[in-house]
């Protein structure tokens, strides 16, 4: 562990320390540096922002009342992702309650190898196309449309740069699997956004044809 | 090091450790390897390319932004959860 990362996590045991004496107020100062994170980690099951505030908010406010159960020798920021992730399944749950059967039964299990679909060359990113609408929204889309297995590892990994081995934890899957899941999310990811990568992502342009003949 | 001293891999071969290699979670002989296999592979190194740059887009975050007020409404609640212990 480096120096930044040892005096963050000392001065989250001190807080939380406090916060369990009665200091319930400083809870808030505890868990602002995670809020995109814990929100990345809802949303990585559920898919859609609206959902993903819910169980966000809902998983915080849990975390707060069973703070108590928190190991100091777990990571802080892990165990929101864990309390956030469950929370977001529970959610999926209760929804899927009382359906006569289950959409994607069975949708939980790895696939298998995964091949890419086509070759387009995306060999640049002008730096200015990431600040555009049009491509935070392919990549929206694309994210969206992965399964839940895929998204999380993803999301975690690749969003919020949780290192294998929490990502691992964080999931309860070995790291083998969070390998496995994350080459065919990375390479699902590229084929759902290379061909639209000629700055425009519109489907009639003539680089799009370009790249997708067919 | 040139490449013909470099034991050829397959796509197939190469495709399935671009995880591994863009997370430099490989050996230095493999990653020897499936650069060797890019310089000669159109396919691959597009394929190699395109993923390097998906984890750029991701990287930057913004794609995961939160919804607008959201901490606005959590201190608000964690506030009434508070008062109500």
């Amino acid at each position: 562990m480096d120096q930044a990362a040892q005096s963050q996590n000392q001065r989250e045991a001190a807080l939380i320390a406090r916060i369990k004496a009665g200091d319930r107020g400083l809870f808030y100062d505890l868990i602002k540096p995670y809020q995109r994170t814990v929100y990345a980690a809802a949303y990585s099951v559920l898919g859609n922002p609206t959902d993903a505030e819910d169980a966000a908010q809902e998983a915080f406010l849990k975390a707060l009342t069973h703070l108590g159960q928190f190991r100091s020798e777990a990571k802080f920021s892990t165990w929101l992702v864990q309390i956030a992730l469950n929370e977001a399944r529970l959610r999926i749950r209760k929804e899927r309650k009382g359906l006569y059967t289950s959409i994607d039964e069975g949708a939980q299990d790895d696939d298998g190898e995964y091949f890419p679909m086509d070759y387009a060359d995306w060999r640049e990113i002008p730096s200015e196309t990431l600040q555009r609408k049009e491509l935070k929204e392919a990549l929206q889309r694309a994210l969206a449309a992965l399964k839940p297995i895929y998204r999380e590892v993803l999301v975690l990994r690749d969003v919020e740069h949780l290192s294998i081995a929490e990502t691992s934890a964080a999931l309860d899957i070995s790291e083998a699997s969070v390998k496995t899941r994350l080459l065919r999310a990375r390479l699902m990811m590229r084929d759902a956004l290379a061909p639209g990568f000629d700055g425009s992502w519109s489907m009639g342009s003539p680089t799009y044809k370009k790249v997708r003949p067919f | 090091m040139t490449d013909r001293n470099i034991l050829e891999i397959s796509c197939e071969h190469a495709i399935q450790q671009i995880s591994a290699y863009l997370d430099g979670d490989i050996s230095p002989e493999l990653r020897a390897r499936i650069e060797a296999h890019v310089r000669n592979c159109r396919h691959c190194a597009a394929v190699l390319d395109g993923t390097s740059n998906t984890l750029r887009l991701l990287a930057d975050g913004r794609v995961l932004d939160l919804p607008d007020g959201f901490s606005e409404r959590l201190h608000a609640r964690l506030a009434a959860h508070i008062a109500a212990e």
